[in-house]
């Protein structure tokens, strides 16, 4: 009966940072539900019904999601404006994020079921689109895993492409000769060969993560410098050898591709089966990667110094840890790492190395490395969200919007950067970030 | 019992001679007090002595056994334990986590076992009355318990000898007295501790045995029962000084700095100065007492231009000046002694020359058209380093040559060496010689004598009440006290300071 009386409203004291962010995403809702209800609903009325397919074609376990364009795309953008609403007027407190997600859930649903309901197909492939997310989500996130491991140690990792660029290669060049032939068994998706292959393309990460860290770990340069000039010299490097080489030599560059492998009972789950459980083993390297790297950062011994020698080496080095020795460890096992990411191109992929086919996917994932605030887990959400994006305009592309597929493709990134700007705010790196130790 | 013994320690750095021949010996259940100057050399001794520096000469002898320390690690292995000057806590980890960080308890595979962890250090707070919550994250907890958890950190590595490097600068006048209980309870509990300082009232009041360091050399001891505060400063200093600051009463004239209502944010948009009002008058020097991070700052960046006000109005000398540039507001006569001599004082690497016209340089006589007149600039800085006994080679030696005190004189002679009707001046004698801050506080009075506005930001609490004709204490962004300057004492202010007022 008293309880009203005991416990008063909590008062929420809101810093005028909060009400500045609060403001912003109110309007941003706003604005996404004049985009649903002014495009899409209007539209969508004379439109009919839209189809998701949720199960692979041979495979009919699951149904599919049929609705009417016009309903949903009127629900979401009167809900839309709701939450737009009460942001405004209150603000949502700590759901704040967890709103944020349902929002931008719900646009994009809406945004792809208008899309598909004005296609002449009407339906596409949810499973297949949830699919290619993840894979091509991988080499992101695996690029922002060896940014995350060099950087918690405060050593700015900016030769994420030429890691990649350079596992890619050494990958397909050592793997190539050493299969083919006759019908070789199979571990884990791949003969023997394949995987001296990612061996080696380990090693290379490694090996172009030590050049890294002697220069800016003992020789003080500049790391930034340090970073692009690795990435333009393997970039030039590999171009070359590709171009003078391997021409020459196609039998370098045919190497095995790694095979899915659907894990026993899970890949049988309708939707989640096929979508999260039927990869090769890049795909599940990189969970397994998250998950023993966050463990690692978080909960040994060796993170809690790792992290130390990254926020303040000056303490970790009065307290006994040595800050040269644990920087070197770890920029190198992020080289590992994305050494590892960079035989997927090749091996994971298509396999052959083509000249620069990264494209960019190592600068992605320093980016998806801020926006995941330096976690091994946010590195890998943020790395799903580019992968989303590469996924979304594929599928645009296949149902022909009328509008070019570029431009539609673009849409997923101006949610991210809105995101980005709205929701990280201010992501603070380890403190002391790119900043040489210097013993005195 | 165990005993520590330096014998002998010296130390040159290139030019320099910073230990010489030192010897100290301190016992189990004693406080040692080691009383210096800036610069005098303690924090190189204590550095050798930790591990971090070793020495040219001399031993250092635990149970008269002689130690050699490659590192901090063998220090620490020999049970010294150091609480440096500025904490070595890693500000997004928790208490517990910076507590155990180089000797963590550990399951198979290296997993830190975290629950034995916080059970230890809940152990030794409760052991030696240090109350801290092992949960918090290091940046959310103030100061005072920031130092209680470096304590801990060094107790959880069973050091005997435990060095306190000026451990009373950054705390409250509660903080210190909560501070003395806590090493009064380590000595009782049998720890050896030396205890570094420049303040003379603190190492009289917790010692039990008083060293005296002067430029590197031990220079004598004292009886803290029997010493006095004046014989203490005159053998830190080599000569008498005159630790009170001689002035006459105030004759306050017309007013000059009118602040109404000023609301200033810092740089992550919080509010750090919440409304406040308050003025000075030419011919009275207004200090600002209060423990850093209390909105002084900002309230100062906002004065002088630095910062964008968010609310509010700053008149001086009846001019509007509340969204004026630093410039503009430099133009009305106003001097400005920054907190942070070498970030925003000094260009550090430009000759004491080019640092003395930083202000002018963009007019006659030190410039005409883009042609700079260094001949002019040259003989105006001689002027000043003559006239402010600047201790320098000469006027084309750079900044980062001086030492803190004489630094802080070139940025004086600067901001004074012309005429101004008010003076902004936040920490004026930080980190700087008995010496220099006798002559900067004699300065201040002059400039107040010659009828200018005065505000003296200071967190050293004696500073404020020395020179103020007018106290104000800030607390969490306002002004929560004024006070007449000598008619309040420092628990009262120490009160203020604390929050206790509002």
């Amino acid at each position: 009966m008293t309880a009203a009386a005991t416990t008063p409203d909590a008062v929420i004291v809101r810093t005028p940072a909060e009400i500045k962010r609060s403001r912003y995403l109110g309007i941003t809702y706003l604005f996404l539900a004049v985009v649903v209800l002014w495009f899409f609903a209007r539209w969508s009325v004379d439109l009919g019904n839209f189809t998701f397919k949720l199960a692979r074609p041979t495979d009919p376990s699951a149904p599919d999601l049929t609705l009417s364009a016009g309903r949903v795309t009127l629900i979401v953008g009167v809900i839309l404006a709701a939450m737009g609403g009460v942001q405004l007027a209150r603000g949502f407190g700590k759901m704040n994020n967890l709103v944020l997600a349902i929002g931008l859930f719900l646009f994009i649903f809406a945004f792809l079921g208008w899309a598909t309901a004005q296609s002449s197909i009407g339906a596409f492939s949810m499973v297949g689109m949830m699919k290619t997310t993840i894979v091509r989500s991988v080499p992101i996130t695996l690029g922002a895993l060896a940014g995350v491991m060099s950087e918690r140690v405060a050593v700015i990792n900016i030769a994420i492409e030429g890691q990649l660029l350079g596992g890619a290669f050494v990958a397909v060049v050592v793997a190539s000769p050493l299969t083919g032939g006759e019908d070789p068994t199979l571990i884990l998706g791949s003969p023997i060969g394949g995987w001296i292959g990612v061996g080696a393309a380990v090693f290379a990460g490694m090996l172009l993560a030590w050049v890294l860290a002697v220069l800016s770990i003992r020789y003080v340069v500049d790391q930034i410098i340090v970073g692009v000039v690795i990435t333009i010299f393997v970039t030039g490097m590999t171009s070359f050898l590709a171009l003078r080489w391997l021409a020459d030599n196609p039998e370098l560059n045919k190497g095995p591709i790694f095979k899915s492998i659907g894990i026993p009972l899970l890949s049988d789950i309708p939707f989640l089966g096929p979508v999260l459980f039927d990869h090769n083993i890049f795909v599940f390297g990189s969970f397994i990667l998250v998950a023993f790297l966050t463990f690692l950062l978080f909960r040994t011994r060796w993170g809690l110094r790792a992290r130390a020698v990254g926020e303040h080496p000056k303490a970790a080095d009065t307290l006994g840890v040595n800050v040269y020795r644990t920087r070197y460890l770890n920029v190198i096992i992020g080289g590992a790492v994305a050494g590892f990411g960079g035989a997927f191109f090749t091996l994971g992929s298509v396999g052959r190395f083509d000249e620069n086919m990264t494209n960019g996917r190592g600068f992605i994932g320093l980016a998806a490395m801020i926006f995941g605030r330096w976690h091994p887990v946010g590195a890998m959400a943020a790395g799903l969200v580019f992968g989303f994006a590469d996924a979304m305009s594929q599928t645009l592309g296949i149902l022909q919007t009328g509008i070019p597929s570029e431009f539609l493709g673009m849409v997923p990134f101006i949610a991210t950067i809105l995101v980005v700007a709205g929701l990280v705010g201010k992501a603070r790196p380890p403190a002391a970030d790119g900043q040489p130790y210097i013993k005195q | 019992m165990a005993t520590l013994e330096l014998r002998g320690i010296t130390k040159r750095f290139p030019g320099v001679l910073a230990n010489d021949s030192v010897d100290l010996k301190v016992s189990s259940g004693e406080i040692l007090g080691l009383l210096g100057e800036n610069g005098a050399g303690k924090t190189t001794l204590m550095n050798i002595l930790y591990g971090l520096y070793s020495a040219d000469e001399g031993e250092i002898l635990i149970d008269d056994v002689p130690q050699s320390f490659a590192g901090p690690g063998d220090a620490i292995a020999a049970g010294i334990g150091m609480v440096h000057q500025h904490f070595m806590l890693v500000p997004v980890f928790t208490v517990t986590e910076n507590v155990v960080l180089g000797v963590e308890p550990v399951g198979p595979g290296g997993v830190i076992n975290i629950k034995e962890a916080k059970r230890e250090v809940r152990e030794i707070s409760q052991r030696y009355g240090l109350e801290v919550d092992p949960d918090a994250i290091i940046e959310d907890i103030p100061v005072g318990i920031q130092q209680r958890v470096e304590i801990i950190k060094v107790l959880f590595r069973n050091a005997e000898f435990l060095i306190f490097d000026e451990p009373t600068a950054v705390l409250t006048p509660q903080e210190i007295e909560e501070f003395f209980g806590i090493l009064n309870g380590l000595r009782e509990a049998g720890k050896a501790i030396i205890f570094i300082t420049h303040k003379l009232k603190e190492v009289i009041e917790v010692s039990d045995d008083i060293a005296v360091l002067r430029r590197g050399a031990m220079v004598g001891g004292a009886d803290p029962a029997t010493t006095t505060e004046a014989d203490l400063a005159n053998l830190m200093v080599g000569r008498p000084v005159e630790l009170v600051v001689a002035k006459e009463d105030s004759e306050p004239g017309a007013q000059v700095l009118t602040v109404s209502d000023l609301v200033v944010l810092d740089d992550r948009d919080q509010v750090a100065v919440n409304s406040i009002s308050f003025d000075v008058k030419a011919g009275e020097i207004v200090g600002v007492a209060g423990v850093q991070g209390n909105g002084q700052t900002e309230l100062v960046e906002a004065l002088t231009g630095l910062r964008g006000v968010a609310a509010g109005t700053v008149t001086i000398g009846g001019k509007d000046v509340t969204h004026a540039t630093p410039r503009q507001i430099h133009e009305s006569s106003v001097a400005h002694v920054p907190e942070d001599r070498q970030r925003s004082g000094l260009v550090m690497s430009f000759s004491i020359t080019e640092n003395m016209v930083l202000d002018g340089y963009y007019h006659e006589p030190y410039s005409s058209g883009i042609k700079m007149d260094w001949d002019s600039a040259r003989s105006k800085a001689e002027e000043l380093v003559e006239q402010y006994d600047v201790r320098t080679p000469g006027t084309e030696v750079a900044a980062n040559t001086l030492s803190g005190g004489n630094q802080q004189k070139v940025i004086v002679a600067r901001e004074f060496g012309r005429d101004v009707q008010l003076v902004v001046a936040s920490q004026p004698t930080r980190g700087i010689d008995v010496g220099s801050i006798e002559y900067i506080h004699e300065r201040i009075v002059e400039e107040r004598d010659q009828g200018a506005a005065l505000l003296i930001v200071s967190t050293e609490l004696d500073e404020v009440m020395a020179l103020s004709d007018r106290i104000l204490v800030m607390f969490d962004g306002k002004v929560v006290a004024e006070y007449r300057g000598g008619a309040v004492t420092a628990e009262e202010i120490g009160l203020a300071m604390a929050g206790a007022a509002t």
